[in-house]
């Protein structure tokens, strides 16, 4: 064997999946969806092609920012059983390839949402990258329990950069769509951190689990759980809300506040012996409250159009 | 040893390649698709083409009586 057919057979070649999978599509799913919202419910009549052109420019933004965040996290990411397997901890994407893809793409989102949209849109969603590439991934994530609840503010942008990008303006429902995301952030991760609490532990991450104890991180779910139901009330008696949002604002905040009681309540004992069933129920139904809230807004928004409501 | 033509590497290159091609060729048809509208929302635009066009000219006004 000649030392050529060696070096093909050892040395890997990232494929086009590997490198987008450092943009978390997973996450940039929720951001399109959120974006998109954001962008319907605004009233104002946006050409579908600068709408679409809108919402995938937030969404490669959001996708540079997690690759910014991955290059950044490889070493924490490697010890973490959930994020093991991503491209740069498993070997297929170099850190350096990562930070170049991340930054090529910030700019790039930035620049074309500029022009497909507005300045203020371009502006907020180069904050947006930055928040969560700089203030989140290297200031906060390893130097606060509180790292979750500031953090968030990344993944709560979207909806109103759509909003701005249709408007151009900032305004009281944009501001309530973030508060929304905002505050479901927190019980949102802190659930998960209860029933994962062994990755956090492994990487070093100051997890409220980890340095404050479950017992107070019970009642840190409850109490932002609590918080959040206002946020999502309100933004039903704004002019984006309406009768379908209502009331399912008021029956899965209802869900969710009986679902922070139930954790609240719980000992460890009693949660490690039904495998935290009732974490993992929480868990699962804050990804199904802000599809819930984000759909009921475009239904609202679709009967307007439609001259029901 | 025989050549292999086609190395799973060689699948991976490609599949990068083409990735990176489509991306690219749909960027362009972004951007023109874009431009074609924002032209569009400008409204009636009349380019100076050498004729005197008379809809153009200043309106006189009436003479005072």
């Amino acid at each position: 064997m000649t030392d050529a057919t060696t070096m093909i057979e050892t040395e890997y070649e990232a494929g086009f999946g590997d490198y987008f999978a450092l943009l978390k599509p997973r996450v940039m799913s929720l951001v399109v969806f959120t974006a998109f919202a954001g962008l319907m419910v605004a009233p104002v009549e946006m050409h579908p092609l600068v709408a679409f052109c809108a919402i995938l420019f937030i969404a490669v933004g959001g996708g540079a920012s997690g690759a910014l965040n991955m290059w950044w996290d490889a070493d924490i990411d490697a010890k973490m059983r959930r994020t093991a397997k991503r491209p740069i901890p498993a070997g297929k994407v170099t850190g350096d390839e990562a930070l170049a893809i991340g930054l090529a793409l910030s700019g790039f989102s930035v620049v074309m949402l500029g022009l497909a949209t507005n300045w203020l849109a371009a502006a907020i969603l180069a904050f947006t990258i930055f928040f969560y590439a700089v203030v989140y991934s290297m200031w906060l994530k390893r130097s606060t329990p509180q790292n979750i609840v500031i953090g968030g503010a990344a993944g709560a942008f979207p909806p109103l950069i759509g909003w701005v990008a249709a408007t151009g303006q900032v305004s009281v429902e944009a501001l309530l769509m973030f508060g929304l995301i905002f505050m479901w952030t927190p019980p949102h991760f802190w659930a998960l951190a209860l029933f994962l609490k062994k990755d956090y532990d492994t990487a070093g991450v100051p997890m409220l689990t980890v340095t404050h104890g479950r017992k107070v991180t019970r009642a840190h779910i409850l109490v932002y759980t609590l918080l959040l139901a206002p946020v999502a009330l309100w933004l039903g008696f704004t002019q984006v809300g309406g009768p379908v949002y209502l009331a399912v604002a008021v029956l899965a905040n209802g869900w969710f506040v009986k679902g922070a009681i139930d954790i609240f309540r719980r000992t460890e004992e009693v949660a490690e012996a039904d495998g935290y069933a009732t974490e993992k129920a929480f868990f699962k139904f804050s990804l199904l409250y802000l599809f819930l809230h984000f759909g009921a807004l475009m239904v609202d928004q679709g009967l307007r159009t439609a001259g029901v409501l | 040893m025989a050549i292999h033509a086609e190395h799973e590497l060689h699948k991976r290159r490609f599949s990068r390649n083409l990735g990176v091609g489509l991306l690219l060729a749909g960027f362009v048809a972004l951007v023109f698709g874009l431009t074609v509208v924002k032209v569009e929302q400008l409204g009636a635009v009349q380019g100076f083409d050498h004729v005197l066009r008379s809809e153009m000219l200043p309106k006189e006004e009436a003479p005072k009586p």
